[in-house]
């Protein structure tokens, strides 16, 4: 998980001059809901923030940085924010979107709305 | 003296343009590289890890989201430290179909020879939020010692 790609999906820029990490997801459906699981290692549930907008899901992770005071004499990975935007269908219950975060794993459980019943309107002679 | 007759020299040719060449395939090279660094995380090891070191001790994180403590196993022997592993994250539903699926799943191994003698008696080890951070203290021989000078 290396590079740091800045901004992925959208134009607006950070504050801070690193860019965000884009975390690797899954993301699958079943009858009842759409499940989307983001790694996002050394975010704590309090670090990450899970809004729906405008149809758009926005996941974003901050992580703090770790130690320097030690030598570092190898480094593969980097530290820095998570972010990526997915866009949703309508036929989410927005109500009842649910968010968990457990050993780097965010698990974000969006449930379908019911679908809506046909309905017949009668039409009475005038 | 080697005589080549008139008619059997070769054309003129430009003595620059096989450099401009090997210039243009190195543009090319490079384009795709840094086109490479752009796209999202998904190195070729696993896990990717950070090694600090200090006066008494080597600190060595590893990112290792999903993984639970009971699926991981560390090891020393000599001067080798072993990170065995594996993650197995899918839902156990049916009827699922997937739309993305960037995590891998399956067992990991990973041998770090260590840059010093380390007391093997004083690891420790956590895991949380997804890295892990061993630390380890060196063995008495491998810390280094300040050297006092003396002038006459």
């Amino acid at each position: 998980m290396q590079q740091n790609s800045s901004t992925p999906g959208t134009r607006e820029e950070s504050t801070r001059e690193n860019g965000y990490f884009v975390p690797t997801v899954d993301i699958y459906e079943n009858q009842k809901e759409v499940v989307v699981i983001a790694e996002m290692p050394g975010v704590g549930s309090s670090g990450v923030e899970v809004t729906l907008e405008d149809d758009v899901l926005t996941i974003r992770g901050t992580r703090k940085e770790e130690n320097r005071e030690a030598r570092l004499i190898l480094q593969e990975y980097e530290t820095g924010d998570y972010l990526r935007r997915f866009s949703v269908a309508e036929t989410i219950d927005r109500e009842r979107i649910q968010a968990t975060m457990k050993n780097g794993l965010l698990t974000v459980i969006l449930p379908k709305a019911a679908p809506a019943r046909p309905r017949r309107i009668e039409v009475k002679p005038g | 003296m080697a005589m080549i007759r008139f008619t059997e020299r070769p054309p003129f040719r430009n003595p620059w343009a096989e450099f401009e060449r090997i210039r243009q395939g190195l543009d090319e090279l490079s384009r795709n590289l840094s086109r490479e660094g752009s796209s999202p995380r998904g190195g070729s090891v696993f896990p990717p890890l950070n090694i600090y070191e200090d006066k008494h001790s080597l600190l060595i994180r590893a990112e290792l989201p999903g993984v639970q403590v009971e699926d991981l196993d560390i090891s020393i022997e000599g001067d080798t430290l072993t990170l065995q592993g594996q993650r197995s994250h899918a839902p156990a539903g049916e009827n699922i179909s997937y739309h993305r699926r960037e995590i891998q799943d399956g067992t990991f191994s990973r041998a770090i020879a260590l840059p010093a003698r380390i007391d093997t008696d004083n690891i420790s080890a956590r895991l949380v939020d997804g890295i892990l951070t061993v630390r380890l203290e060196k063995a008495d021989v491998a810390r280094s010692r300040q050297i006092t000078i003396t002038t006459e």
